[in-house]
């Protein structure tokens, strides 16, 4: 995860459930990770699977991610390309999903109010803010394990490289 | 800044003077929980390359949901998990038939005000009874627990309930949480914590006092927190004695060491007032949670099955209950009346105080504590389109077993009801 990220883009409403993030009917078909990318959010913007480009964010409004707790709905949107999501809240189990697999997931509302599909934003990591329009937008920092957990791809990469250092130190 | 319980909960765990709403830090937990997915979860931490556990005494493990095992695989994931203990030494192991992880560690005061507990089970936030917090996680992150000790949590913001007045005769806690979920809805406290307040609290029992946050569970609620009191230090300082051997006047500090109460003035995202005079018996209707009506609306809705049990309501006051409405009656020969204890204490108790007798007598069947059928393991399953009344706090389409069923969810008074006329029945009119 670098400091700073610049991205086009998609721009969605409230209340948007795992469902429609990623279809149930995938849940035990299908395990690759890169294919998932083919189902995100395909109940909801049957384009966005096709037309996202790596680097694109996705902003979406109250309650994204509610309902099931499946990790896919967090892998697929990862997998797509994308490099944030920036919402007014997030569904808790979404949320964390996101963040152990490596999915930067900002909540900002006044930031999301902003702003608009099709336009291109900044997130500044270091100083925490969103730039919309020259305007900047601030978010509440993350912690340190957060970071690291962002910048090693996810808990479980996360949780080896931690050991694997501690060991390294004794 | 003053501050919710939540944030003064989460700053001591994480070792911080004070935190913010939204700010993510990392945490130590005092306990962390988990029950049959012992098994899964270690298979995931044997791929950290660690062979022991740093401090297996904060792992606390209940073999509940499917116990005893229904199955050779059900078996042989107990078998594993029986390995997995041995192995690490830990200590904090409860067997088969000891009971529901969340009323045992209850009873066995292993968590106290104040305290962090995470668990791999959705109705972690149950410990807020005491003044606990109390939150679910998943199961790879309670590996990365086992082997780091620490875990990231978002400080979640917080809704405030307020309880006023006394719950009539047969209206129970149960009720309030059906009336508060059914009124703003199951997402009522998305990602949020709930902290209850008010003078109605005080008339609530310790058995009722575990059912709110509980419930929260279905609120959306991370945590909840009751604000604890001489009731609840004097449920666990004698239990923390006799678990520890430290003396009751040790027991007595220890558990008001860490007690951490809301700041006078601190911000809340919601408030809702509940008058418990007010509170009518509730069901919650197939096949959400928040889909509840009262029950003078329910008619004619004959049971296959009636339940009391699981962690939401299967204690000591609800087999009292129960025993109370069926005392010297029979139940309707067309319903089983299926009765699980949450916890060995509560069986032994009820045993002798003569409730099991007179629900036996009645016509009840007694399974062996633990979860029993309430997520459809084992021990009453549902059949196509048979229609349960239970006291649980799931009533998901499929939970009990054939998709095709009906789950009612009310409190053990209406289930015991229900049990004697075959259909959901109001408590106040077998007793009138
Ligand atoms: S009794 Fe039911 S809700 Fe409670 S822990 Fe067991 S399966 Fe879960």
């Amino acid at each position: 995860m670098s400091d700073n990220i610049q991205g086009k883009v998609w721009k969605y409403g409230d209340d948007i459930n795992t469902d429609v993030i990623f279809p149930g009917k995938y849940t035990y078909t299908v395990h690759n990770y890169a294919e998932m990318a083919q189902y995100a959010l395909e109940d909801l913007d049957p384009t966005f699977a096709k037309q996202v480009q790596t680097g694109d964010i996705l902003v979406v409004g109250k309650n994204f991610g509610n309902g099931s707790s499946r990790e896919q709905a967090a892998i697929c949107l990862r997998e797509a390309g994308v490099s944030a999501v920036i919402g007014k809240s997030f569904a808790r189990i979404w949320y964390r999903n996101a963040i152990n697999n490596g999915l930067l997931a900002i909540v900002c509302p006044a930031a999301v109010e902003a702003i608009e599909t099709g336009q291109s934003i900044a997130i500044d990591m270091q100083q925490h803010q969103i730039i919309v329009n020259n305007t900047a937008h601030a978010f509440a920092p993350f912690s340190q394990t957060a970071v690291d957990l962002l910048n090693a791809g996810g808990l479980l990469p996360y949780t080896i490289q931690k050991l694997q250092a501690k060991t390294d130190s004794n | 800044m003053p501050a919710t319980f939540a944030q003064k909960a989460i700053a001591r765990a994480a070792g911080l003077e004070a935190v913010e709403v939204g700010q993510v830090v990392d945490v130590r937990p005092d306990r962390v929980l988990s029950h049959d997915n012992t098994a899964p979860i270690s298979q995931t931490y044997a791929k950290f390359g660690q062979d022991f556990i740093p401090n297996p005494d904060r792992l606390v493990i209940t073999l509940d949901h499917a116990a005893p095992p229904p199955t050779p695989a059900h078996a042989k994931n107990h078998t594993d998990i029986r390995k997995f203990v041995a192995h690490h030494g830990i200590e904090h192991f409860f067997e088969v038939g000891r009971g529901i992880c969340h009323q045992v560690h209850s009873e066995e005061a292993l968590i106290l005000p104040g305290q962090m507990i995470l668990g791999s089970d959705s109705h972690t936030p149950h410990f807020g009874w005491l003044g606990a917090f109390g939150a679910g996680i998943g199961r790879s992150e309670v590996a990365a627990l086992w082997a780091t000790e620490e875990l990231w949590l978002r400080v979640p913001e917080t809704v405030q309930i307020t309880l006023t007045g006394h719950l009539s005769p047969y209206v129970t806690a149960k009720d309030v949480s059906l009336h508060l979920i059914g009124s703003v809805g199951a997402d009522g406290a998305l990602y949020q914590a709930v902290e209850f307040t008010g003078a109605g609290l005080r008339s609530l029992s310790i058995d009722s006092r575990m059912v709110l946050p509980n419930m929260m569970a279905e609120f959306g609620a991370k945590s909840a927190f009751l604000p604890p009191d001489e009731l609840v230090f004097n449920y666990l300082a004698p239990r923390l004695a006799r678990r520890t051997g430290m003396s009751i006047t040790a027991a007595q500090a220890a558990v008001r060491e860490n007690v951490l109460q809301p700041d006078a003035g601190a911000t809340y995202s919601a408030h809702y007032e509940i008058n418990l005079s007010a509170i009518e018996p509730l069901i919650a209707v197939p096949h959400q949670v928040d889909n509840v009506k009262p029950i003078s609306e329910i008619n004619n809705v004959k049971v296959d099955q009636a339940v009391i049990g699981t962690c939401t309501n299967g204690r000591l006051e609800d087999l009292a209950a129960a025993a109370n409405i069926v005392r010297g009656k029979r139940i309707n020969p067309s319903t089983r009346f299926i009765i699980v204890p949450a916890s060995s204490e509560v069986m032994q108790d009820a045993t002798n105080l003569g409730y099991v007798a007179d629900l036996i007598n009645a016509g009840a069947i007694f399974g062996p504590p633990g979860c029993g059928p309430c997520m459809g393991n084992h021990l009453g399953v549902l059949g196509p389109e048979e229609v349960c009344i239970s006291s649980a706090n799931r009533n998901f389409r499929g939970r009990m077993g054939e998709p095709s069923a009906f789950v009612y969810l009310g409190s053990p008074e209406v289930v015991a009801a229900s049990a004697l006329t075959g259909q959901i029945t109001d408590p106040r009119e077998v007793m009138a």
